[in-house]
């Protein structure tokens, strides 16, 4: 494992820059194990992001004075930083800002979708989609007459890639991934993924929601044509998101929303578009945030995302050997290795996961409780809801032990 | 180590893991189910009901379904003071009678959880009055 090669994370330097870890809840320190949710955000991110309104604020690309200057050049400079740190080597032509992973679901499911699918096109999705594609591409599919396939999920939760050869076909036009699930922390193989979907001329696009946070992703490595992420999940700001798209793929899609900032000419008759990335980002955009998220981009490099993927291996591993001793404990996806990532879905026999939730929260242990946004992938596993602990740069070993306490007392509080 | 909500007392343990009233009626003058769909808590209420001049009073009620323990115990709870009150009665309840009965404080996010049991009752018995439609109850916010 990847973990035995680089030096290991200091964890109480970095907890030194989150003051938001260091408080208690009634009395008894706060441990946070949502980060697959939502990760804290280090001081020089949100540092970054006050100095921008303390000294840089206005809106972008429309101002000639100073201000507006200023942040029209921090704005679309932070879109060449991102495009590097995930290997999109055309820079701002290949990164649009969004909102969120969610956003560049849709926008590509409707800029791209629309326009080209139709009946007896697919869609081959997998059965561990996010809500996020697996709903977009769903209702695109529905109002196109497009098909919707689904590759299956083994007994050990990887993809089944003997079911995915069968899906993909020339009559697939689309495959969107996801590419480290957040409910199996399974690590799925994109790159041989994306390699079968070109081979049917199929385009693809990979959901990186839960990948670019926790390893180092190389988006012209994995082929993808287009591939998503969020600000929040990566030590930066909500309420930015990104989507890389093959710079000959984006130029030629038209816009998905409209408005001010993105057209070239407009008359009352008719309007053209200016370039990518502006002609997706209509509006005034999240300028604050695509300052937090360069600074977020900065520091994790600053860290390493190779050490980054192997303290979550770390993670996941302690959580998983601790978790697995406990009697009518069930761990779902697949067991520690290179292809589990660092979080860690379970249920406990007789008691809820919401129950569970509330319990870890009476030991000021933060887990997630529910879908997680995958309602069908839990039916598939037949659970209601499940709960989850996952890990960032933050979390030591010892932030495993409190968890464990806090299930043994709801399994002692049911039993 | 912090006792935090308190949410999971004796009683409603007790009334989780032997819920009174559990099952289905032969013969009940309304049943309705609702969900909650951000826990996947689902339950059904079966009301029979004595019909009098001077209005309708609860006879008999009973539960089932499946859900986390502030849902279960709390339709267990309810069903144990339901019988005996009239419809009128059901219908006035709030959500604070719930949090009594269940005598703990419910966290805000918990909250759907507790009062499902008690808005099926209330729907089941607006659509059997003919005040309501007929459509599965769901919890929102
Ligand atoms: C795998 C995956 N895809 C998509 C999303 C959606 O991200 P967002 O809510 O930021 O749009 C998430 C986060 O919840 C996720 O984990």
């Amino acid at each position: 494992m990847s973990h035995q090669r680089v030096e290991p994370l200091d964890v109480e330097a970095i907890r030194a820059e989150y003051p938001i870890l260091d408080q208690s809840v009634d009395g008894t320190p706060l441990v946070y194990l949502d980060s697959a949710a939502t990760a804290q955000t280090p001081d020089p991110v949100v540092d970054a992001m006050s100095d921008y309104y303390r000294e840089s604020n206005a809106n972008v690309h429309r101002g000639i004075h100073h201000l507006s200057q200023q942040a029209s050049v921090a704005y679309e400079e932070a879109h060449d930083r991102v495009a590097e740190f995930v290997g999109a080597s055309g820079g701002r032509k290949e990164l649009v800002f969004t909102k969120n992973t969610t956003e560049s679901e849709n926008l590509i499911a409707h800029a791209w979708g629309l326009r080209e699918l139709g009946p007896g096109d697919e869609v081959v999705l997998t059965q561990m989609e996010h809500h996020a594609s697996l709903v977009t591409w769903q209702q695109i599919a529905m109002r196109t007459g497009a098909d919707v396939k689904y590759i299956e999920v083994t007994e050990d939760g990887r993809l089944d890639m003997d079911h995915a050869r069968k899906c993909i076909t020339d009559d697939t036009a689309m495959l969107s991934a996801v590419h480290v699930s957040n409910t199996l922390g399974t690590v799925n193989p994109v790159n041989e993924l994306v390699d079968l979907a070109h081979e049917h001329d199929a385009l693809t696009f990979i959901d990186g929601a839960q990948a670019v946070p926790t390893r180092p992703v190389d988006v012209e490595e994995i082929g993808a044509d287009f591939y998503a992420f969020s600000g929040h999940k990566m030590a930066g700001p909500t309420g930015i998101g990104c989507l890389y798209g093959k710079e000959d793929l984006l130029a030629e899609l038209d816009p998905y929303l409209y408005g001010g900032g993105m057209i070239r000419k407009v008359t009352y008759d008719d309007s053209s578009w200016g370039e990518v990335p502006w002609k997706f980002e209509p509006g005034t955009p999240p300028i604050a945030e695509a300052v937090g998220l360069h600074a977020a981009v900065d520091y994790l490099e600053e860290i390493g995302m190779e050490r980054v993927q192997a303290h979550e291996e770390r993670l996941a591993e302690a959580a998983y050997d601790a978790l697995s001793a406990i009697d009518g404990l069930t761990i779902y996806g697949p067991e520690p290795g290179p292809d589990r990532a660092g979080l860690v879905s379970f249920t406990l026999a007789n008691v809820h996961a919401h129950d569970l939730a509330s319990i870890c929260n009476d030991h000021a242990v933060a887990i997630r409780a529910g879908d997680h946004c995958t309602q069908p992938l839990h039916d598939t596993l037949g659970v209601a809801a499940t709960a989850r602990a996952s890990f960032y740069v933050y979390n030591s070993v010892d932030e495993i032990d409190p968890l464990v306490e806090a299930i043994e007392d709801a399994q002692a509080l049911f039993g | 180590m912090g006792t935090g909500s308190d949410m999971y007392r004796q009683q409603i343990l007790d009334h989780y893991k032997n819920p009174r009233n559990y099952g289905e009626l032969e013969d009940p003058t309304f049943s309705h189910v609702g969900e909650n769909p951000m826990c996947g808590d689902e339950i059904r209420m079966d009301v029979v009901l004595d019909e009098t001049d001077d209005g309708a009073t609860i006879e008999q009620v009973a539960f089932s379904g499946d859900g986390c323990a502030i849902s279960q115990a709390s339709a267990s709870m309810l069903t144990s003071t339901l019988q005996g009150k009239t419809v009128d009665e059901l219908l006035s309840m709030e959500r604070d009678d719930v949090t009594d009965m269940l005598g703990v404080d419910i966290s805000p996010m918990r909250i759907k959880c507790a009062v499902l049991a008690e808005k099926v009752a209330q729907d089941g018995a607006e659509i059997y009055r003919g005040d309501a439609d007929g459509e599965k109850t769901t919890i929102e916010d």
